[in-house]
């Protein structure tokens, strides 16, 4: 039997036996078309202009200071070759590896501890989670106290256990490692909660299954734990590299992109060239 | 008997009576005179208009918008002020003239960042003509009184004065005496002998190290030039050509990387002035390289070890002159402001002499005033010392600005800034400046095109 009905192309078409004894159907998307309008306009004047606008300024020397000209695609081929622009994608990378690994494993691990029942547990949560309620350049002026190197705290707790002082952000080999370390500990707790989430969430039978079956916890966690929690996983490491690539703050107010250029991720080259040197077609 | 003492008699009355009158009679020329000064200017001129001030967040500003109230009592003007961080302001100020319509009347410029940018962009209007005429100017303003250093950084090439200076800041060798007594170390007359008494304060073993300055990129660069200047020379000639990689330049950087390398303490690379000030002020520098304002906090016991025990010293002389790298602030009148009248009351008001007194006082840097620093009660109130006071005159005399006057003065400071910390990290001086030179050569000339 032919079905009264059916779906084409997200419209409901319906046989002519039914069409001749119902009333049209109204094409609504053609009458009320033009209530899109409003959403139109606001994307075009925040995303769309933008977007054009800064391709247009790309194609100009553009000084703040002097008149812009023309010069085609000059600057795109001034940053290829530009040492420090490419030393900062660079740096960019290997900071957003470093910030975007570190906190999932531990995240991944808290997650693991704070999933389990134990005294305090909610206490302790509490306190895991307290770094991110802070405020980046707060804490960052905070942690910059704290790495002085002779009158830091840090250094001051590493010489109770005998160990020499440490040059922290004061050294062009440690400085990113250093400011990763702010990062972790600012956005550990983002993972695990997003992690906690997912754990939550997962259901009991296979653990049952697998305990019947003799499994280990390592088996556990490989074969039943990890495969479902994956896509919570990589929701974390898309808002964990979405947030170290555009991370600013911390390395604006901890180091200023220094020792020399030693922490000058893109961000921070680009705050630089447009907001320091005023090459605004450049930057 | 001794109640007797307490009453006045007739004659005694009458004694003083007389007293008061002939001083009076010999007063009141000067007091007519204070007077006729004070009437014959006709602050109320403007009253009622309203003008926008656009100040850099710092101590000062704090007391120009406290001198707020009684200007617009004294001329019925009204004033809105807003404070913004330095670098911030710096970019509002450079955008908001660009426009061509600033939203302020009055603006705070950094002049030895600044100066070659407002004259280029004609950001600021000629003060002259108005400090020329007897209407618009109070004759008590006195405009003599203004040191050469700060006016040096207002006043253009062409002549024009863009604005009225409010501070200037000398570089001074902060020294701390009880270190120096100990080690029987005499204050260095001469550059070279810094590094000398550097090595021999040097004691890494107690944590104090014999020099400390800013390594970080940028902040770095007055150090090197303050070198620089002991050779009688700076950065840019004045018919701006780069003297960056002379033989000169490269004497300058090395003196800057041994004493940030070998007596300075471990991670002055990345150290600002607020690191060096901390370093110093908890005693474990025995010398420092910086602005005179930092003598508040050395003095303040809440945030330094050392209170009573800094010594103040000029720069010491180098191989060829003896110089003190000077950086200025200024107030000016935008060229697009439509209430210049009011503006330049305003300026003339928060810079007159009280005012500038005030700055000394309050502890909040060295006033471009030169009547400031004659006030004797103010330098025997001082808790800085007469040292201090001694300081900042001689190093008015000798001072030279310490940064060059050009429009790119921030990507100046940064690539030279690079240059100098890899210096710190190990580089040869002499690569560093010929590589810097020529990667701020083609910025340099572009920024005087168009």
């Amino acid at each position: 039997m032919p079905p009264a009905s059916e779906v084409t192309a997200g419209r409901v078409v319906r046989s002519s036996s039914h069409a001749a004894s119902r009333p049209p159907v109204h094409d609504f998307s053609r009458k009320y078309g033009w209530f899109i309008l409003p959403a139109l306009i606001v994307i075009a004047a925040v995303i769309v202009f933008p977007w054009l606008f800064t391709l247009w300024m790309s194609v100009h020397d553009w000084n703040v200071t002097g008149d812009h000209r023309f010069v085609a695609l000059e600057n795109y081929r001034r940053l290829v070759s530009d040492e420090r622009f490419l030393s900062s994608v660079v740096r960019t990378f290997w900071f957003t590896a470093l910030a975007v690994i570190i906190p999932i494993v531990l995240g991944l691990w808290a997650a693991l501890v704070f999933h389990r029942h134990f005294p305090w547990r909610g206490i302790l949560r509490t306190v895991f989670v307290m770094p991110m309620m802070a405020t980046p350049v707060a804490i960052a002026l905070v942690w910059t106290m704290m790495f002085h190197p002779q009158l830091g705290v840090l250094n001051y707790l590493l010489s109770l256990v005998g160990i020499p002082p440490f040059a922290w952000v004061y050294s062009p080999d440690t400085v990113i490692p250093t400011l990763v370390m702010v990062e972790v500990w600012h956005w550990t707790p983002l993972v695990m909660l997003i992690l906690l989430g997912g754990l939550a969430g997962l259901p009991t039978d296979p653990y049952d299954s697998a305990l019947i079956d003799g499994a280990s916890r390592w088996q556990m966690f490989r074969y039943i734990t990890w495969p479902l929690i994956l896509p919570y996983v990589m929701i974390a490491v898309v808002i964990r590299t979405i947030d170290s690539l555009k991370v600013f703050d911390t390395i604006a107010v901890i180091s200023q992109g220094g020792p020399g250029t030693a922490s000058e991720t893109l961000n921070y080259f680009l705050y630089l060239q447009a907001f320091q040197f005023y090459n605004i077609g450049y930057a | 008997m001794s109640r007797s003492r307490n009453f006045i008699t007739r004659r005694a009355a009458l004694k003083t009576g007389a007293s008061a009158a002939a001083l009076g009679a010999l007063g009141a020329p000067m007091i007519a005179h204070h007077a006729l000064g004070q009437s014959a200017f006709n602050w109320k001129r403007f009253a009622g208009q309203k003008i926008d001030v656009l100040l850099v967040k710092n101590p000062r500003s704090d007391l120009m918008q406290a001198a707020e109230k009684a200007f617009t009592e004294l001329t019925g003007i009204k004033v809105e002020s807003e404070q913004v961080p330095e670098q911030q302001q710096r970019q509002k100020a450079m955008i908001e003239f660009t426009s061509g319509k600033p939203s302020f009347d009055v603006a705070h410029l950094s002049m030895h960042v600044q100066k070659r940018l407002s004259e280029k962009g004609k950001w600021m209007d000629d003060l002259r003509p108005l400090v020329a005429d007897p209407t618009m100017t109070n004759p008590q303003f006195d405009f003599s009184d203004y040191g050469k250093a700060g006016l040096n950084f207002c006043t253009a090439a062409d002549g024009k004065l863009n604005a009225i200076p409010t501070f200037v800041d000398y570089w001074i060798l902060y020294y701390n005496k009880e270190l120096f007594e100990q080690k029987g170390v005499a204050y260095p007359k001469t550059m070279d002998e810094i590094f000398t008494a550097a090595q021999k304060l040097n004691d890494p073993a107690k944590g104090i190290a014999g020099f400390v300055s800013r390594g970080l990129k940028n902040a770095n660069v007055p150090v090197w030039t303050s070198w620089l200047l002991g050779q009688g020379m700076e950065t840019v000639s004045s018919d701006g050509k780069l003297l960056t990689d002379t033989p000169e330049a490269v004497w300058a950087a090395e003196i800057y990387k041994k004493l940030n390398r070998d007596v300075a303490p471990n991670g002055t690379v990345g150290f600002n002035w607020n690191e060096c000030q901390t370093t110093f002020g908890q005693g474990r520098a025995a010398m420092w390289l910086d602005g005179i304002g930092f003598a508040t906090p050395l003095e303040d016991p809440t945030k330094s070890r050392i209170v009573g025990k800094v010594g103040y010293g000029v720069v010491p002389a180098g191989p060829k002159a003896q110089h003190s790298a000077i950086f200025g602030d200024g107030l000016g009148i935008a060229t697009a402001s439509r209430n210049k009248g009011p503006a330049w009351f305003y300026v003339q008001f928060i810079t007159n002499k009280a005012n500038q007194l005030n700055i000394l006082k309050n502890g909040a840097g060295s006033p471009a005033r030169n009547s400031a620093f004659a006030n004797q009660d103010v330098v025997r109130e001082s808790k800085f010392g007469k040292q201090w006071f001694d300081t900042v005159l001689a190093s008015a005399q000798i001072g030279r600005p310490g940064l060059p006057v050009i429009i790119p003065v921030t990507e100046f400071r940064d690539i030279f800034g690079v240059a100098l910390t890899n210096m710190i990290s190990g580089a040869d001086p002499k690569t560093e400046l010929t590589r810097a030179t020529a990667a701020f050569k083609p910025v340099l000339e572009k920024s005087e095109q168009g």
